[in-house]
């Protein structure tokens, strides 16, 4: 939609600042007919680095690994091409674990788009929704021949992810300045992401965990998650899986599903 | 047509710190601040924080800002809404502002004469905006309807600019003073702003500060700022709320309030951040002048005195 008569000034103002090979808009300018060209710089030094700022805010540990000055090269290229949609910077960078598996400089650490995904649902569950956790004990009472069609309702905060890499491992390893030990990255890890309170829980998934609660938390049956769980790991434990879950905080409530 | 609607609390909700707060000294509210001050319990002062940093679902952020809310005057600042902008308001952003009022009950509400988001992209800082007829009428459409939204009014703040607009028709002071005529919308005053903008556009801040409609000035900002160079190798002041306010800053801050009377005054420090102690030392050299002053505040404060 083009702007009213009189209201150009942003379109004019705004495509150089993410793009440096574009020169100082015209229209603006200094005191008594100085030059623009440092004072606009500002505004562009401005929005890059803070964008580059909020994207670290998001990937402290992507940032602890890779090193600074590493990461602040591959967010500006990312900032460049992709600024914000919204102004709540926090939901900033969904697409940076997609950048970053496709960064050339990055190939070294196949694992690492992985490490992004699990600190960006780190960060979408530490701003969830508040919510009170299921309590064990509604569970316990449910009769045994109505588990197979019971549905459990996530968390807000509850996120599950996969990786074919250690990245759950290598995620904690790099928050809260851990201590650094080796670290196997080519063993496939999964991990559950919760916040039954105020302080988010990472946990490893154990085998077939991941296909069982990737279902539970889409709203899918007991029975057919645990079946599709024991396909995926006939090292499989239902009732382990489920105290973890429940324990974890990733439910809030418990339902009858729909028997059909 | 400019609405006018007086501050309407929710009935269920009542005011706790009625505004006007009159003139006490506050920080900017840093979640890594929060252990010490909920060690040192309740005290005078306010905390100000910006809007967009609890406009999650849920989760710490707002732990922490009920927490400070329990004891304390809130000052709600967002610096995202893009009131200068040619682009109609977020509605969703408009909507999102709205409900933290309506949630933590600020005294005091406020936001830049400035723009952020233009198309689809958020740039995450305060652009400028030349000075006319059009932008004008814009930026009090765009207050009109976030006066509707909130139900008070909000405080616009003066912006601090590296560039000027050739198509610039009108002076800031005038520009603003228009604003808060044709919308009853309330002025923040950042000193800091009107220091750094004077020298890097070569007048003096004390005219200024002279044209500026100090009448309808109802909280100040005090900051830090950083040093450049221009094209012409000339002084250029950055924003940058990274340190102490200067002394010439102080110097002017004492004039406005010794004109306009004492009023609340925020601390603004927003990267290096500081410990507590040292941000608390800054709102109290503020405060001290502030009570300097106090017998010339308004008439409803004058008995305190």
């Amino acid at each position: 939609m083009p702007p009213e008569p009189g209201l150009s000034f942003a379109a004019a103002f705004a495509p150089a600042l993410l793009d440096p090979a574009r020169s100082t808009p015209d229209g603006v300018t200094g005191p008594n007919g100085k030059a623009a060209g440092r004072r606009y710089d500002v505004y562009r030094n401005n929005v890059t680095v803070s964008l580059i700022d909020a994207l670290a805010a998001v990937y402290p540990a992507v940032q602890r690994i890779t090193g600074t000055e590493f990461f602040r090269a591959m967010a500006r290229f990312h900032v460049r091409s992709n600024p914000p949609a919204s102004p709540l910077l926090f939901e900033y960078g969904r697409d940076f674990p997609a950048f970053i598996a496709q960064y050339e400089h990055a190939q070294a650490m196949p694992w690492l788009s992985d490490v992004a995904r699990i600190e960006r649902a780190w960060l979408d569950a530490y701003h969830a929704a508040d919510a009170a956790p299921l309590p064990p004990t509604q569970l316990s009472a449910v009769p045994p021949d109505r588990l197979a069609d019971l549905v459990f309702i996530p968390h807000p905060a509850a996120r599950c992810l996969r990786s074919d890499y250690a990245a759950v491992t290598i995620f904690a390893a790099n928050r809260d300045n851990a201590q650094a030990s080796r670290i196997d990255a080519s063993r496939p890890e999964d991990a559950l992401i919760t916040r039954p309170e105020f302080d988010v829980a990472l946990r490893h998934l154990p085998p077939g965990g991941a296909v069982f609660a990737e279902h539970l938390l889409s709203g899918r049956p007991l029975g057919e998650a645990a079946a599709l769980a024991l396909q995926a790991s006939d090292e499989f434990d239902i009732a382990a899986n489920i105290a973890g879950l429940v324990d974890a905080g990733a439910f809030t409530s418990i339902a009858d599903g729909d028997p059909s | 047509m400019s609405t006018v609607i007086n501050s309407i609390p929710p009935a269920a909700m009542p005011l706790r710190f009625a505004p006007p707060i009159g003139g006490v000294a506050g920080t900017s509210f840093k979640p890594e601040h929060l252990p010490a001050i909920l060690d040192g319990g309740a005290r005078r002062g306010f905390f100000e924080v910006h809007a967009e940093n609890y406009m999650g679902a849920g989760g710490p952020p707002h732990r922490a800002l009920e927490a400070i809310r329990r004891d304390h005057p809130l000052s709600l600042h967002g610096v995202c809404m893009s009131i200068g902008g040619p682009r109609p308001l977020d509605k969703a952003h408009l909507a999102r502002f709205r409900a933290l009022v309506a949630r933590y009950q600020p005294a005091l509400v406020s936001e830049h004469l400035a723009w952020s988001t233009h198309e689809t992209s958020f740039f995450n800082d305060l652009l400028p905006l030349p000075y006319t007829e059009a932008t004008l009428a814009c930026v009090c459409d765009h207050i009109d309807q976030v006066q509707e939204a909130i139900r008070r009014p909000l405080l616009l703040e003066n912006p601090s600019t590296y560039v000027a607009f050739r198509e610039s028709s009108m002076r800031e002071t005038d520009f603003i003073r228009a604003v808060a005529e044709r919308t009853g919308c309330g002025l923040l005053l950042d000193v800091n702003n009107v220091f750094v903008s004077a020298t890097n556009h070569g007048y003096a801040a004390l005219d200024y500060l002279r044209d500026f409609p100090l009448a309808q000035v109802e909280e100040i900002h005090l900051a830090g700022h950083a040093e450049q160079a221009d094209d012409e190798g000339d002084l250029l002041l950055i924003d940058s709320h990274d340190g102490p306010v200067v002394d010439a800053v102080w110097k002017l801050y004492e004039i406005v309030i010794s004109r306009r009377g004492a009023v609340p005054t925020l601390i603004e420090w927003d990267s290096k951040i500081p410990d507590w102690p040292v941000l608390q030392a800054e709102a109290a050299a503020a405060q001290a002048i502030l009570d300097r002053h106090q017998s010339a505040a308004p008439a409803g404060d004058r008995h305190a005195a």
